[in-house]
Formats: C-alpha cells, structure tokens, sequence
C-alpha cells in the first residue's frame, strides 16, 4: 500500500475533501488559496463517493465513505484531519432486516442543521436515506421514504439506483428535499415522516410523458444559502431554477453549450450566482470541443458567461462528476472541481481564473470544502 | 452435532479485526460452511460485515476456499464442513 501523507491545517486553512475511485485525500491551503499541500491517499484502493465536514458543536470532523470492492463500504470519521480513522466492527450504515436490500455505495454525508448538531444525514444505493442522530454512532432507514409506492418504479442510471442530494431547508426544520437518480426529487414537509415527488417542470426526456410526476433523472440540486427558496437543478438534459423552494422549475439553459452536466454549485452569498460544467450529449459525456469551461451565471440563470482562464482549451475531453465541484465560504468565493481524468481544479476569484491543484489523482467522484475553526485548546 | 475443530485464515486487511491475527483456531458446532462463519463471526464480530452483505451472502468479490476449493464449486455457504478443515477467506481478483 503507497505511503500516506497527512496535513495539518492551521485555523483560517482552507481544506479540501476530495473522494476519488481509489481514495481520498485532503488538500489544504492558507486563506489565499494560491498554495496548496495534498494528504493522503486514505483508504488506498476505495471507492470514495461521499466526503464531508462536520464543524459544528466544536468538531472538526470529516466523514467519508469508502466503499470496498472486496469488503463492502461503511462510514468512517476523523478527528484529526486523516491521521486516524474510525473502523466501527459492525458496518453502520446498513438496511435492516425486512428490506431485501444490502448497500453498494455511499453517496451522500451532510451534517444536520445547527440546531440539530447531533444530525446526519447519508444517502445510499439502492436509492435509500439513512439518519443519525448520535453524531453518526447509529444509523436508521428512512423508512417512509423506503416504503414509498413509486419506489419499485425508480430505476438505476448509469452510476446506479442512489439518493445523491440531500438539502436541509435552512428555515423550515421539518422540510428535507432529496434526489434520486432516477426516481426525481422527493420532499417532505413533516421531518421524513412522508415524503411526496416534487418535479414540477422538470423533463424526462426519456420518457414517453415528458413531464412526469416523478421519474426524473435530476443530477444535482442546489439550495442558496441565504435566500432558501433559490434553487438550481441540474438534470439529465435540463438546467433549471427555482423560486419557490423547489416546489415548480424554469428552464434556464440560456446560452450554454450543452444542458446536459451533472456537477453545480451556488456561491455562499450570491444566490443569483450559480456554476455549472455542461457536457457534450447523453452519449459522449465529456465537456464540448474539448474545451474546460466552467459556466457561471450572475443573473440567476438568465445568461451564462463561459469561465476559461487557466483551463486547457484544447483536447480536453474531460468529465466531472455530480459531487465533483464545490464552493468554499469565503468572499471572494472559492470554486473547485476534480475530472474523472484525475485532474483538480480551484479558483480563489469565482471562477475568473483558475489552477491546476493537482492531476494524475485517480478519478474524481468527489469534492467538499471548508473553512477550517478550530476550537481555541487545539489552535 | 458434533464438535468441531476448525481453522479460518484470515486476509491481511481484516486481521485488525480479528484481534490482530492471521490464523483463528474454533471448536465448535457446525455442518456447513455457514454454519462455520457463524462460529467465526461470534468470535470475530467486526468480520462479518465485511465478509457477508446485510443478506447474509458472501460479497461477489470475497472468495471462501475449504481446504483448498472453492466454495463456488462445492454448493456455496451450504457446502459440508469436517473436523479439522481449513476455511481460507481471500479477496478475488479483482479491481482496475
């Protein structure tokens, strides 16, 4: 097994979580994003979907969840940024009996709300939504959502059957919004209770209804921090915005190459800015002409400007992935992105100019940021 | 049901939780090769889930030898066991 590398973020720090098909690793730089220093590989020869961080109620805590070809996936944690892990004996996140039903991958780890430091949400394949709530001890199955009736209807895309998006309204604590591909987005109004489909004006060009009530191939959702009722989806062919918390959709494919893509991203602060990758056809999957732009928007949607500084514009027939591009918190914004060729990408200026992290990293499936805080005994 | 005297080779990544051990020696009751994990995991909790999907099947990419064939070839988890056989857990081969 290769020798890993581990870092030592100081406070201020920005860290970088990045999942890839055979490890993670974590990236690190001061405050002005120009130098970066790379830890790892952790969990050499795993699958790793889903990274997160948890800081709240003092942690400084990432999760990730890799998935081993041989022995199977679960979640671990570490407390000191990847210098040790937790390897719980009896995997946590696991169906329960009844259910027919054994995990292939993790997908998803968000922390719950502020108020709910305890909170944690993780979403699987087969399309499934598990919680915590002991700070990731113990795991339990939706089990309304599991239950629903057009479950058996959902279908697996081309990474398979799984629950990808998990957003936690900000404002309103019983409202969960979760995606599946391919099943569409599900809400519930109730803290998971029951769960109904929300895909009002989202295509399903696949299908023979074009705008079904559930069914959807939605790549990613994202929510606007500071204005909850913004939202952009990406989709399997669609690119959308919503205005009133997800509940009805408008195309807003202006101007751009392809809507089709699977990663996006919304700036921490300006929710009528948005980032997207498009890429080339159903078919081909790589970014078009060969050409790397990320796509911004500053107008929520209404034009698109192309964002090239310091990307290659030529011959690169790259693909990046739903979970594979990120902000940061800062101001300006941090944009960040890894491609299935194994090549990370960050922008310190919101996407105004971007440089090369890293490349020859093993393909990219995963990418999560974070300002670190340390609490004052570990400064 | 007689006593059996059983010994898993344990694969190198799983032998943190075995306690550290490459080899586990059980005497215990057991007719199939099922039955025989089932000793195992009893002794060795932490093996289980890495070895035995939440339906209790041996995961696709896990291969099982009792002395020396594979129980693919032999009727799977349901496969004889006898005293003093050698229960050898591999990975496959696999990966890319």
């Amino acid at each position: 097994m290769p020798d890993t590398h581990n870092i030592t973020p100081e406070n201020g720090d920005v860290l970088l979580l990045v999942g890839t098909m055979k490890g993670a690793f974590l990236f690190r730089s001061p405050k002005g994003r120009r130098s970066w220093e790379m830890g790892g590989p952790y969990f050499p020869g795993s699958a790793v979907y889903a990274m997160g961080y948890d800081a709240r109620a003092g942690r400084h805590r990432i999760w990730a969840g890799p998935n081993s070809m041989h022995w199977g996936g679960l979640l671990r944690s570490s407390d000191d940024f990847g210098q040790s892990w937790t390897n719980p004996e009896e995997a946590n996140v696991k169906f329960p009996e009844g259910t027919d039903a054994a995990l292939k991958q993790i997908w998803q780890i968000v922390p719950g709300r502020e108020e709910e430091p305890d909170a944690l949400y993780c979403g699987v394949e087969p399309a499934a939504l598990f919680v915590s709530h002991d700070a990731g001890q113990s795991w339990s199955l939706s089990k309304p959502l599991w239950d629903h009736p057009q479950r058996a209807r959902w279908e697996p895309g081309g990474g398979g059957l799984c629950l990808h998006t998990i957003l936690l309204d900000p404002t309103d604590s019983y409202r969960i919004r979760i995606a599946v591909s391919t099943g569409g987005m599900y809400v519930t109004d109730d803290a998971g209770t029951t769960w109904r489909p929300s895909n009002q004006g989202v295509r399903a060009e696949f299908l023979p209804e074009k705008y079904p009530e559930f069914g959807q191939c939605v790549h990613k959702v994202v929510q606007a921090k500071g204005q909850p009722d913004r939202m952009y989806l990406q989709n399997h062919w669609g690119l959308y915005r919503s205005d009133d918390r997800g509940e009805s959709w408008s195309d807003i494919a202006n101007g751009v190459p392809s809507d089709f893509g699977f990663a996006m991203a919304v700036h921490p602060q300006d929710a009528d800015c948005a980032f997207i990758i498009p890429l080339e056809s159903d078919g081909f999957r790589c970014t078009p002409e060969g050409k790397l732009r990320v796509y911004r928007t500053r107008d929520a949607g209404k034009t698109w400007q192309a964002m090239t500084k310091g990307l290659p514009q030529e011959g690169a027939y790259e693909t990046v992935l739903r979970d594979a591009m990120t902000v940061d918190s800062l101001d300006p914004a941090g944009v960040y992105f890894g491609t299935r060729n194994g090549k990370l990408f960050g922008s310190a200026d919101e996407g105004k100019s971007w440089m090369g992290l890293a490349d020859g990293l093993p393909a990219i499936v995963s990418v999560r940021a974070a300002v670190i805080s340390l609490p004052e005994k570990l400064q | 049901m007689s006593v059996l005297s059983l010994l898993f080779v344990i694969p190198g990544p799983l032998r943190e939780l075995a306690g550290n051990r490459d080899e586990v020696r059980i005497d215990g009751e057991a007719r199939s090769v099922s039955e025989a994990l089932s000793l195992l995991f009893a002794t060795c909790p932490g093996v289980r889930d890495r070895v035995v999907t939440e339906l209790g099947e041996v995961r696709p990419h896990v291969n099982i030898f009792v002395d020396g064939e594979s129980i693919r070839y032999t009727g799977g988890t349901g496969a004889p066991v006898r005293d003093g056989a050698e229960i050898l857990i591999l990975p496959a081969l696999s990966g890319g």
